[in-house]
């Protein structure tokens, strides 16, 4: 039991990341707390991503000059990481489109709190 | 010569004219609608000559920057992609010749912006279509999300917070979709989308494929507003402005439809997703209760544009129905649902525009008469999509449902068959209380001094100009054409689109 928990510490941490974002994305009540929760979410599955392509004893992959034989099982997968570069910048854009909603609807209300907001919206 | 770069040509002159628009819309604002015009035109005729090209010669295969497919990106265009090529072409040309007059009324001082998000937001959809490869979908996927996100922010006074409920929605389902390749991709060691479909059958009894196959079913499911994942849609579409839902009501969910027929399909197995995982029969449930509360929730609208965002969901209900039933009949059905229901979805839309622009509402209890008198074309578009809706031959509607009810009864399931020929008359019933209030009602003397009569007499009294009318009737006039013409496109079109191992 003990070892089932130990030897899956990278998936106990991107689930509670997950988690905990899903909660601030479904449960606040603040829409700032529901960005920030997306955000959460997304940078568990960054983790994620990024975690499991680790390996033990490998190293970066980049070829030298000077050795001539290639083992693959020395150098890490570079492919995940490089789609991560591309999921950050999604998701910065995704933040950046909600920020501005969020500024135009402070300035049309005065208030981020969605219970609030659809009282005034009625 | 071109025809092997024709996969990558439609996303990047949409993209190009994208980048066009604020470069010359800048200094004549005016321009932006040209060039959008001019865009998606020439993408709609590139795809139409890619749709020849594919059902003669047979798929086409672009290589990202020369790097053969399982390393490089791969753009494909095979019969289904180029037929939703089409469809997404084709309805936005349509639209955007509509939006002549409607987007500077509606968004006066962002037209120029407007147009640009709006080819961004088709960039997108076609990416997603044409790409082979899964991340680059997942890329192609927020593009689209963040354009539409802009687009619905654009409407009325309710618009902001529909579409930020929009975003966090749309967003949590692309993370899933994430989620979901990275669990296949760790599994696999691939992205290309053929690849992966080979190397599945190696892996499929691994628990991190199944939860990975459902992370992205979920994710898909919220994009294509399955039923109880819809609750975004209805805001966000009846918020937003006429020209915005014209264009994501008949594209946005179908896309995520097409990408769920890609997962469940090509990608993976009918066999794996229908007996091992029984993710299908999940779909199909999911998809009948999605049409019976689409169908109730429609009737008790009183705005129009609520009324189809609302039917939207039942619809997408069909779609869902017939690829969750997994048989090549109902795979037909919902391939012809996804085009006709784009055509009636889009008339209907830019019906309910017309009706915003000239009465200035589209309150289905203020309608009368002289809606009849005054608008006899949009009015006659309206009927016309109305009756393709209930699924009237020789209308399309029909054909796409007679699919599903073949299908249905191929496979003895008689609760799906009850449900569709029940949700027929559910449509009736809605659409009948605007086509009752328009034509039936009293004549014209008993009805001239209601308190609405001044407030009215602000608008011209007479139908609209000829740019909004034009795509309306051609769209109206689409349903008749292709329900004629449905043999003839199932044999030739859609028969090529079903895949082999059913």
């Amino acid at each position: 039991m003990i070892e089932f928990f130990l030897g899956h510490q990278l998936y106990w941490v991107v689930s509670l990341l997950i988690v905990v974002g899903l909660y601030g994305m479904l449960v606040k009540k603040n829409l700032l707390k529901k960005v920030l929760g997306l955000n959460i979410f997304q940078s568990g599955i960054i983790l994620f991503f990024v975690a499991s392509a680790s390996k033990r004893n490998a190293t970066v992959p980049i070829v030298e000059a000077t050795t001539k034989i290639i083992d693959s099982s020395q150098y890490i997968n570079p492919l995940p990481h490089t789609l991560m570069l591309t999921a950050i910048v999604v998701s910065v854009s995704v933040t950046g489109v909600a920020l501005a909603l969020l500024i135009k609807i402070y300035q049309k209300y005065k208030t981020l709190d969605e219970e609030l907001l659809l009282k005034q919206m009625q | 010569m071109i025809q092997a770069h024709l996969p990558l040509l439609i996303p990047l002159t949409l993209l190009f004219f994208a980048l066009l628009i604020p470069l010359f819309g800048t200094k004549v604002p005016r321009s932006a609608y040209f060039l959008a015009l001019s865009g998606s035109f020439l993408a709609f005729l590139i795809s139409l000559y890619g749709l020849v090209r594919v059902a003669t010669d047979g798929a086409i295969s672009y290589n990202m920057g020369g790097w053969a497919p399982p390393i490089g990106i791969e753009f494909i265009l095979d019969p289904l992609s180029s037929f939703m090529m089409l469809i997404v072409t084709g309805i936005s040309f349509l639209v955007i010749i509509y939006g002549y007059r409607v987007v500077p009324e509606e968004h006066p001082q962002t037209q120029v912006s407007y147009f640009s998000i709006v080819m961004l937001m088709l960039t997108g959809f076609s990416g997603i279509v044409l790409t082979g490869d899964l991340f680059n979908l997942y890329v192609f996927l927020e593009i689209a999300s963040l354009a539409s996100y802009a687009i619905v922010a654009l409407g009325d006074k309710r618009s902001l917070v529909a579409s930020f409920r929009y975003l966090m929605l749309g967003s949590l389902g692309s993370a899933f979709y994430l989620l979901g390749i990275g669990f296949i991709y760790f599994m696999g060691g691939s992205l290309n989308m053929k690849d992966v479909s080979q190397i599945l059958p190696f892996i499929s009894g691994e628990p991190a494929v199944i939860a990975g196959l459902i992370f992205v079913v979920t994710g898909i499911a919220l994009k294509m507003a399955l039923f109880p994942l819809h609750f975004w849609l209805p805001d966000a579409y009846s918020s937003a402005s006429s020209v915005s839902v014209a264009l994501l009501a008949p594209l946005g969910t179908k896309i995520g439809a097409y990408i769920l027929i890609r997962f469940l399909y090509f990608i993976f197995e009918p066999e794996y997703v229908t007996t091992t995982v029984p993710i299908t029969s999940i779909i199909s449930w999911l998809s009948v209760a999605g049409i019976i509360y689409g169908s109730i929730m429609a009737i008790a609208q009183d705005d129009l544009k609520r009324m189809l965002a609302y039917s939207s969901v039942a619809q997408v209900g069909y779609i869902g129905l017939g690829i969750g039933l997994a048989t090549p009949l109902a795979l037909t059905g919902a391939l012809l649902h996804i085009m006709n229901h784009s055509l009636m979805k889009a008339a209907l839309f830019l019906v309910a525009g017309n009706l915003q622009i000239r009465i200035g509402h589209s309150n289905i209890q203020k309608f009368n008469q002289k809606l009849r008198h005054t608008m006899p074309w949009s009015m006659a578009a309206f009927s016309l999509g109305a009756l393709s809706m209930i699924g009237i031959p020789p209308t399309a509607g029909f054909f796409s449902k007679w699919y599903l009810i073949v299908s249905a009864v191929g496979e003895s399931q008689w609760f799906f068959v009850l449900v569709i020929l029940l949700s027929s008359l559910l449509n009736a019933v809605y659409f009948f209380r605007v086509i009752e209030k328009v034509y039936l009602s009293p004549s014209k003397e008993s009805l001239t001094d209601l308190p609405e009569e001044e407030e009215e007499n602000k608008y011209a009294q007479n139908e609209v100009s000829f740019s909004m009318l034009t795509p309306t009737l051609i769209l109206s006039a689409c349903l008749l054409v292709i329900g004629i013409f449905n043999y003839f496109i199932v044999n030739n079109l859609i028969d090529l689109m079903i895949p082999s191992n059913f």
